[in-house]
């Protein structure tokens, strides 16, 4: 009686379900678009790390720029602020000899899907050839990548709470600059899951890598519904969460995005999941400190923490570069030789 | 006119009538059903060999968008719509602009209405002023002017004592209140089902609590006041169970649930698909099963459409700043009829819940085919395919995450009071 019925769905179509890859990947798997991490091979993600590994070398000599994307202009489209994931965006594409062209919209007018659209088929106009999307809403980017003229790709800069697939990249490229091998590894994202696309985009791509384990650490009311579905191991404890783990990636509670009573102050958020020298204590002797920035310090993690010999927080954003240089080559069609 | 239609399968739920028969229509009601009274003379003969004749559906939540959304759909193009569905009633939710709290409204829309295709339009009236949620909306006057009960639509109540004082003086005119169980609160902002899926997506979500929390409160006060509720929309398994344990303590409500909830879960929402953007959200699996069997029970007494035609316009942004609704008037029977073949309820209880379901929940009396009921039926041909395309679309809503189904059988001929409110042309006949 209760029997899942299909029969009146067109047959040609796949089975229903959020299946991210239809959007971002060509028909023989090759990335197109660059949307969320969700549903990627491994093979895909170590194919862009070992990309992003020779950009690293590179990018660390006197002459940082090679001519893959001369004659390519990229888009910067951003609808929220942002300073570090931009200009990462904009070095990238500079790099790799691409005309570059920053447009930030304001986002104190309220932005229709009328509006987004027109904003894309005007840039659409005049022939660029990838849009780096920041927007507020999740879906944003899948809507541009679905709406965009053919041979155009779509990188997903963030958007909303979803997905932000190029800092989750790079900060798997920080860890395995480090661990090496990810099985063997204990990774915990401490604090606002609920809001927080990096975490998402975190959590798919240390599953995709077959990380060990990976907990999320927060308080009950900063967890997202099931989130224990998406692979992950809760801890409401931050003690417990830390033990023993090889990586930190602390998130930025996110004040401007806190409707309703979620917290009853941040410093009992500091007090019971900040990160401070003593609770690193618990973690392995060689344990990572990350942070996607911009950090707020003594509300989700100790000064001394952040700048201490634990933290990469400066590497990652080195990386950063590194990644979107590859992954835009990649979604490009062109590779490094 | 009189007409007189033979040979076709004659199903009446109302009381079980089973066969191939005649039906004699007089003017605007059925004059007999199974004989030819004696001295019948028909101007018009219809065979209706390997055919249904079912009465016309009854459509409990059609926004026409009229008056005040007419970039959107109008009530001559969605009556039409309605008729192609095999509907011959609709029953339009209070939330037009301006809102329906005064016989004026009621009027413009009966206006309206005679302009059309001819299947009836009724109204709910407003419950509060303006659906502000704070002031009692003049009731008495919205039912003499034809309003079939009152109805906030999806606007919130101020606070439990104003839902409690307008169901009590509701009462007074013995006028159902039709109550979307939703807490606003809790809703927030929220787009989709809470869950996994929405964790993934990253959207807001409206959790299982906005529902049963608004309906525990609600069967509170319907047990201290005795007042008639139809519980609208019902989203949750959950919810369904407290409707269902409510009747049996002999609560005097009802519920209804949208087809697309019986078909469609929070997994299709896929990549952000805009036409599964509806309020309340499109739940999980146990909640779709759970309605099913709600609906198989009889406990939810309705199927509706919960028509609501967009704009393309409305769906095309990143998916929380679409407008939420399905066009769904062209797809009720359709969507109906395929639980029987899935075999969750007969054909007789199929066609009760968007025939007297809805009648008896309003105090329509159509919605049947005994003699001296409003001649409002549909010929139906079961052998025919049903693709559902735009080409044949007649809302001006092409919102539907139902484009590219089939379906076995087709409306061939929907008739209100008597005459032909809409046919399949010619062409598709053979």
């Amino acid at each position: 009686m209760t029997e899942v019925s299909l029969a009146g769905r067109p047959s040609r179509l796949p089975e229903p379900g959020p299946l991210p890859n239809r959007l971002q990947l060509t028909d023989d798997g090759q990335l197109r678009h660059m949307l969320t991490i969700e549903g990627l091979k491994r093979e895909l993600l170590t194919e862009i790390l070992d990309t992003a590994e020779s950009f690293a070398n590179m990018n660390e000599k006197a002459v940082k720029k090679v001519p893959l994307l001369r004659g390519k202009t990229i888009v910067n489209l951003f609808f929220e602020a942002s300073t570090r994931t931009r200009t990462t965006f904009e070095l990238a594409a500079k790099r790799l000899s691409a005309d570059v062209l920053n447009i930030n919209v304001d986002t104190s007018s309220a932005v229709k899907g009328e509006s987004l659209l027109d904003t894309l088929r005007n840039l659409e106009a005049m022939n660029v050839d990838m849009f780096v999307v920041r927007h507020q809403e999740s879906g944003a980017a899948h809507f541009i990548a679905r709406h965009v003229a053919p041979g155009i790709s779509v990188l997903n800069a963030g958007d909303g709470r979803h997905a932000h697939p190029t800092q989750a990249l790079l900060d798997m490229f920080t860890i395995r600059r480090h661990k090496g091998d990810f099985t063997k590894l204990k990774v915990a994202i401490v604090g606002d899951i609920l809001h927080s696309r990096v975490a998402r985009s975190q959590i798919h791509a240390l599953n995709i890598l077959q990380t060990g384990e990976v907990r999320v650490v927060a308080p009950c009311s900063l967890l997202p519904a099931d989130v224990d579905q998406l692979g992950v191991q809760v801890y409401d404890n931050l003690d417990e969460g830390l033990r023993d783990v090889d990586v930190i990636i602390m998130l930025r509670l996110q004040r401007e995005r806190m409707e309703h009573a979620h917290l009853p102050s941040e410093h009992e958020f500091y007090r019971l999941f900040g990160l401070t020298s003593r609770r690193l204590q618990l973690a392995h002797p060689t344990c990572l400190v990350m942070h996607p920035g911009p950090a707020n310090r003594g509300v989700e993690i100790e000064s001394a923490v952040a700048d201490g010999p634990h933290s990469v927080i400066l590497e990652q954003v080195t990386y950063g570069i590194s990644v979107r240089m590859a992954v835009m080559s990649m979604v490009m069609g062109v590779h490094q030789t | 006119m009189s007409v007189l239609i033979e040979n076709a399968r004659i199903i009446d739920p109302a009381d079980g009538f089973d066969a191939v028969a005649p039906l004699c229509v007089q003017g605007s009601e059925i004059l007999a059903r199974g004989q030819i009274p004696d001295g019948f003379e028909p101007r018009r003969r219809i065979d209706g060999s390997g055919l249904w004749l079912i009465p016309g559906l009854i459509e409990l939540a059609a926004r026409l968008r009229e008056p005040g959304e007419e970039h959107k759909a109008t009530i001559a193009s969605e009556t039409l719509a309605a008729a192609h569905g095999g509907i011959t009633s609709v029953v339009i939710p209070p939330d037009t602009d301006p809102p329906i709290d005064s016989p004026a409204e009621i009027e413009l829309i009966a206006r309206r209405t005679r302009q059309a295709c001819g299947v009836r339009v009724h109204t709910l009236g407003a419950l509060t002023h303006q659906l502000e949620g704070q002031q009692l909306a003049e009731m008495a006057a919205l039912m003499q002017a034809g309003a079939l009960g009152v109805s906030n639509a999806h606007r919130p109540l101020a606070s439990l004592l104003v839902l409690r004082r307008a169901l009590e003086y509701a009462t007074t005119f013995g006028l159902t209140t039709v109550l979307a169980a939703q807490d606003a609160s809790l809703t927030g902002s929220g787009c989709m089902h809470e869950g996994a899926v929405c964790t993934r997506l990253g959207l807001s979500g409206i959790p299982e609590a906005a529902e049963t929390a608004a309906l525990g409160a609600i069967l509170a006060l319907v047990e201290e006041t005795g007042a008639r509720v139809h519980v609208a929309r019902l989203s949750t398994r959950r919810g369904a169970e407290m409707i269902a344990k409510a009747r049996a303590e002999g609560l005097p409500v009802s519920a209804d649930v949208a087809a697309h909830q019986l078909f469609l879960t929070e997994m299709d929402l896929a990549e952000y698909d805009p036409n599964c953007h509806v309020i309340p959200p499109l739940r999980g699996q146990r909640d779709r099963d759970g309605l099913r069997a709600a609906v198989a029970r009889g406990e939810i007494g309705a199927i509706c459409s919960d028509h609501q035609p967009h704009e393309a316009d409305a769906k095309l942004g990143p998916f929380a700043g679409t407008r939420p609704g399905i066009s769904g008037l062209e797809t009720l029977l359709p969507l109906t009829l395929r639980l029987v073949e899935d075999g969750l309820l007969g054909l007789h209880e199929a066609l009760a819940r968007v025939t007297t379901g809805p009648a008896d929940i309003l105090g329509l009396d159509q919605g049947r085919l005994s003699a001296g009921a409003a001649a409002d039926f549909v010929l139906y041909d079961p052998g025919a395919m049903l693709e559902i395309r735009r080409g044949d679309w007649l809302s001006a809503g092409h919102n539907s995450p139902f484009f590219d189904w089939t379906f076995s059988g087709a409306v061939r001929e929907t008739w209100v009071a008597g005459r032909p409110a809409w046919s399949r042309p010619a062409e598709d006949t053979e």
